[in-house]
Order: C-alpha cells, then sequence, then structure tokens
C-alpha cells in the first residue's frame, strides 16, 4: 500500500522535477505574491506581516494549484498508461493519493521559497511571529484542499486543459460563494458562508489586502488557529480525493 | 492458467463480448483471432483486470479477476494495443518504475533490467527518451515492460499492429521466443502471422468465439470448402446464380469479376461464376448435374484451393460452419 503510493509519488515527483510545468508555476508564484508582499509593506508605516503575501498567494492558487494537477491524471489517460497502472497491481486509491503527494511536495517546496519573504521582515522589521505561523498552516491546508480540486478535475477527460478550466472553475466558484450569500438571509446564507473557501477578489484593494472575511482562512491570517477551519480543509481535501477514485473507478465499469 | 466461463460483457446495452468460455493451460500460445471489433480487446481488457466482466467467472492464475483482482494481475503481464508509454521518461527508468509498480523490489530489478533488455534487444537505446524512439522500438519497450516481472501469463492486444514490415518480423520472431517461458494469449486480425507463433487459435467473431482449434487443423478442416470456378454457356446470368445459390451446399455464388478471367469468358461468350461450396460436400457433382439439367452449356468446373484469409473470413461471415 504505501510502498506503491511512494513509487507513484516519486516518479510524479521527478517527472515535475524535469518538466517545466512546476518551474513555470512557482516562478509566477513567487512573483506574483512578492508583488504582494511589497505593496503591503512599502508604505512608511505599514506593519510587518506576511498579509499581503497570503491575500495574493490564496488568490491566485485558484488557477496555480490546477495548472500544478492537470497533467496529472489527464495524460495518463491521453497516453493509455492508465490501462497499465490498473492492470498492476495497484489500488485507484494509491494511484491518486501518491499523484497527490507528488503535487503536494511541489507545493511545500514554493512554500519554502516564500519564506525569503518572512526572512525579510525578520531582517528589516519585528514581525508577530504568530499570524506567520497560523498563515503558512492555513496556507498548506488550502493548498492541499485546491490540489485535491485540481487532481479530481484532471480525472475528468483526457484533456489537460478541461482539467485546469474545471479545477479553477470549482475553486472560484467557492470563493465567489459570498457574492451569493451576502445578498441571502437566515440559514441559507450560514450554510453557504461554509463552504467559502477562503480568497477574495478584494485582495485587489490596496488599502485591506483581503481574504474572504466569513471564509475558512480569515481567522489563519489573523493568527487564529481554529479546528472548524482545519476541518474544513481537511474534508475538502479528503472529499475531492474519493471523488476521484469514484470517478477511476466508474471510468473501469462502463 | 485462464479460464473464462460463460464470460459477457457489455457496454451499457451494447454486448461486447457473449457468453465466451474458453481455458488456456500452462505453457500454451494461443493466438486470438478476429476482425475488428469482434471483441478481442474487450476480451483482453477483462483478463487483465481492466474492466469486471458483465457476466460469468473469469480467473487467471488461479485467481478470481473480480473478487482477487490484486493477486491475479500480479501474475499477469499485457502489453495493450496502444503502447502504454511515458514519453519523457527514458528506457530504463520507464521499466523501473514499472517494475516497482507490478511489486518487484530494486534487486530483483536491478537483476532483471539487463536480461529484459537484452531479451528485447534495445540495449542501444537504454538510456533514450522513450519518446524519441521508433515505433519497432516503443513496442519492444512495451514488451520489455510486459515480461520484467516475469509473469505466468502473458496477454498481447495487436503486437504488430503499425509498425514497419521489417521489425514486424523481429517482433514476431521475438514473441515466439517468449512463447517458451509464458503462457501467451496473443490477439491479431492477421491469420499468417496467429498461424506462424500460435500452436491454437481462438477465432472470435461479433463478440463469440467461432472456432478453437490447431492453425493447421483449422485449414484441414476447411481445406475441404471449396471454391469453384465455373464456366456456362447459353444462359441468362442472373438465373444461374440464383439457381447455384439453392443448392444447399453452396454457400454463396456470384459473377467471376476477375478482369483475366471476364475478358477469356467474353471471348468465349460464356459466363465466368465463382461458387463458394460447403465442405465435404460434393459440390462439384451437383453443380455439374445443375447445370446439364437446366440444359445450359458447362464450359469449366474447376476447384480452386482457399488461401488463409480466405478461410479465416469464412470462418468469421458463416457462423453455421461450426454447427
Amino acid at each position: 500500500m504505501l510502498t506503491n503510493i511512494g513509487v507513484i509519488a516519486g516518479k510524479e515527483i521527478r517527472t515535475y522535477y524535469a518538466s517545466p510545468m512546476a518551474y513555470v508555476v512557482a516562478a509566477a508564484f513567487l512573483a506574483i505574491t512578492g508583488f504582494f508582499f511589497v505593496a503591503s509593506v512599502s508604505d512608511a508605516f505599514s506593519e510587518a506581516s506576511i498579509r499581503g503575501f497570503l491575500a495574493g498567494a490564496v488568490f491566485f492558487m485558484i488557477f496555480m494549484s490546477p495548472a500544478l494537477t492537470m497533467r496529472l491524471i489527464a495524460e495518463e489517460q491521453k497516453l493509455g498508461t492508465l490501462e497499465l497502472l490498473f492492470t498492476s497491481p495497484v489500488r485507484e486509491a494509491e494511484v491518486v493519493v501518491g499523484k497527490f503527494l507528488s503535487a503536494f511536495v511541489i507545493l511545500l517546496a514554493m512554500f519554502a521559497l516564500s519564506l525569503f519573504f518572512v526572512l525579510l521582515l525578520y531582517i528589516y522589521g519585528v514581525p508577530d511571529s504568530g499570524p506567520i505561523a497560523s498563515g503558512y498552516l492555513g496556507l498548506i491546508l488550502y493548498g492541499a484542499a485546491t490540489l485535491s480540486v485540481g487532481i479530481f478535475a484532471s480525472s475528468l477527460s483526457s484533456n489537460q486543459i478541461v482539467g485546469l478550466v474545471v479545477g479553477a472553475g470549482i475553486l472560484t466558484a467557492l470563493t465567489l460563494i459570498d457574492f451569493v450569500s451576502e445578498r441571502i438571509t437566515g440559514t441559507a446564507q450560514e450554510v453557504l458562508n461554509g463552504f467559502q473557501l477562503g480568497a477574495s477578489f478584494s485582495v485587489f484593494d490596496f488599502d485591506s489586502f483581503g481574504v474572504a472575511q466569513g471564509g475558512h482562512f480569515a481567522d489563519f491570517a489573523r493568527g487564529i488557529i481554529s479546528l472548524g477551519d482545519i476541518a474544513f480543509y481537511l474534508s475538502l481535501t479528503g472529499v475531492f480525493l474519493i471523488l476521484t477514485v469514484v470517478v477511476l473507478e466508474a471510468r473501469r465499469l462502463r | 492458467m485462464i479460464r473464462l466461463q460463460h464470460m459477457s460483457k457489455s457496454y451499457g446495452p451494447y454486448p461486447a463480448v457473449i457468453d465466451v468460455s474458453f481455458e488456456v493451460l500452462k505453457g500454451e500460445i494461443v493466438g486470438f483471432l478476429g476482425p475488428n471489433g469482434a471483441g478481442k480487446t474487450t476480451t483482453m481488457r477483462v483478463l487483465t483486470g481492466y474492466t469486471p466482466p458483465s457476466e460469468g467467472v473469469v480467473t487467471v492464475a488461479g485467481y478470481n479477476i473480480e473478487s482477487h483482482s490484486l493477486d491475479a494481475r500480479r501474475h499477469i503481464g499485457y502489453l495493450p494495443e496502444t503502447v502504454p508509454l511515458y514519453l519523457d521518461m527514458t528506457v530504463t527508468d520507464y521499466l523501473h518504475y514499472m517494475g516497482r509498480i507490478r511489486g518487484m523490489n530494486s534487486s530483483w530489478i536491478n537483476e532483471r533490467l539487463p536480461k529484459v533488455i537484452d531479451v528485447v534487444r534495445l540495449g542501444d537505446y537504454r538510456n533514450t527518451l522513450v519518446g524519441r524512439l521508433s515505433k519497432g522500438f516503443r513496442q519492444r519497450t512495451g514488451i520489455a515492460q510486459a515480461i520484467l516481472h516475469e509473469p505466468d501469463v502473458l496477454i498481447m492486444d495487436e503486437p504488430t499492429i503499425g509498425i514497419d514490415p521489417i521489425q514486424v518480423v523481429e517482433t514476431r520472431q521475438l514473441i515466439s521466443e517468449l512463447g517458451s517461458e509464458h503462457t501467451l494469449l496473443l490477439s491479431s486480425h492477421i491469420l499468417p502471422e496467429v498461424s506462424m507463433i500460435c500452436k491454437r487459435v481462438l477465432v472470435i467473431n461479433d463478440g463469440r468465439i467461432v472456432a478453437d482449434d490447431k492453425p493447421s487443423a483449422l485449414s484441414s478442416r476447411l481445406q475441404h470448402a471449396e471454391r469453384i470456378e465455373l464456366g456456362v454457356k447459353n444462359a441468362e446470368p442472373r438465373a444461374v446464380i440464383s439457381a447455384l445459390r439453392d443448392l444447399k451446399m453452396v454457400v454463396d455464388a456470384r459473377t467471376d469479376n476477375r478482369a483475366d478471367q471476364q475478358q477469356r469468358a467474353e471471348a468465349e461468350s460464356r459466363l465466368a461464376l465463382l461458387v463458394d461450396a460447403r465442405p465435404n460436400a460434393h459440390a462439384a457433382e451437383a453443380i455439374a448435374k445443375l447445370v446439364v439439367d437446366s440444359g445450359w452449356g458447362l464450359t469449366n468446373l474447376n476447384p480452386l484451393p482457399l488461401t488463409l484469409e480466405e478461410i479465416f473470413l469464412q470462418l468469421t461471415t458463416e457462423e453455421e460452419l461450426e454447427s
């Protein structure tokens, strides 16, 4: 079980290492979040925090995570190698988890590079370490959830672009929930708000560098770690990984 | 090694394979012959555990392919019709990965890899990216992954399709060599290929097994199936053809459209016809009698030997021949 997951994850990490996609995504991620980071700390009295970085990261990961994962299953379907995998003594779940872990490792590497911003804060200021730690914890959980959605999207067809568009579409829909929820009231609004992914288009408002206020990322950005938010991202990750397994099993049963 | 009992597989409402039962014993090399769309690939996908059967019981190496799928798959080496390769890996990396996926540990792989690369003659290309290989070499890489883990059962779907003629010959030779160490089921729509490599042939058509025999027996059983060249004078073509078709030993009768035959027939002002008759039915006598009794002029009656392709065509177009 673990061996197979490790073998698959290892192979995918090597493929990332050898192909341009991971580098392109990492470069774009660092450039864009770097821009938001700089914008948020360059005023004379701005606070030494990674708020701008976090807001930019959660927003652009809506597109970057599916870009990282779009190849993972779609390409196997296109090359016909899925037939080889599933006539080998390997379970669907092992394939899905292995591939997820490979993308997760790439994501962690990207986040590790972004610690450069944190380093700058400590050199030139006196940042509060709490929100930085909770922010990164949130980012890791949020990243896992977005990758899981991306892998699900990649399993739907043999076309990588479909995987990208569907993945980014689902994540955007979960992000735009507050556009709908603020127009309704009562229980429906609360339930809907419960699915708010966390990013917000108010990231482009350079006075606030917002993440969605009702969303699950807001507390992480403030330095608060709540079990509810952790559970939300973990279950989102789990649900979409299971859905991916279901899609792959259904494909064989056809 | 392979046993199918009343296996059927439908895709939605469309039946692809209907009530197929056969057994392949240890060490047998069996050809699986049928036209495109007959159900070969579907049967192989069921055998390899890729897709479950809709009905029936399938066991491979003693394991039920549904209830003990992973155990069964461990004993199978499979080469699908489109050779599944990761184009951005080198031959060695690809084979190493496939070995791990098949449950081999690194030391076993390192021991097997040079041997397998030697068997499929990929030595010069071991560090080439798979995407840079020609079709024939990709095929060999595909064969290498199928035999790497020393499977008991080797299943190959159209292993010579789409590669150039010289490489086809080499690939066939390679497959024959593999047959000495593995139980092998090989699909093809080319009869000579199957009769060259296999000691037993299963013929499938429209999702059903229509013949199961040695290639030689298959031909000899049908050797007495006759094709007869017939020349008739003073007759109206349609009347002759319909009269011939009414004979119970005749499968089909038609005008002989081969150009040289037509020219000669015109010069001699006779009709040139081709008649396909059932095996062992003494059709020539009956045809001669019919022509004479109808008052037409019999100019020639000439039995022709059937080629293997035509036997195959007969087998798969004339199911009653089996019963």
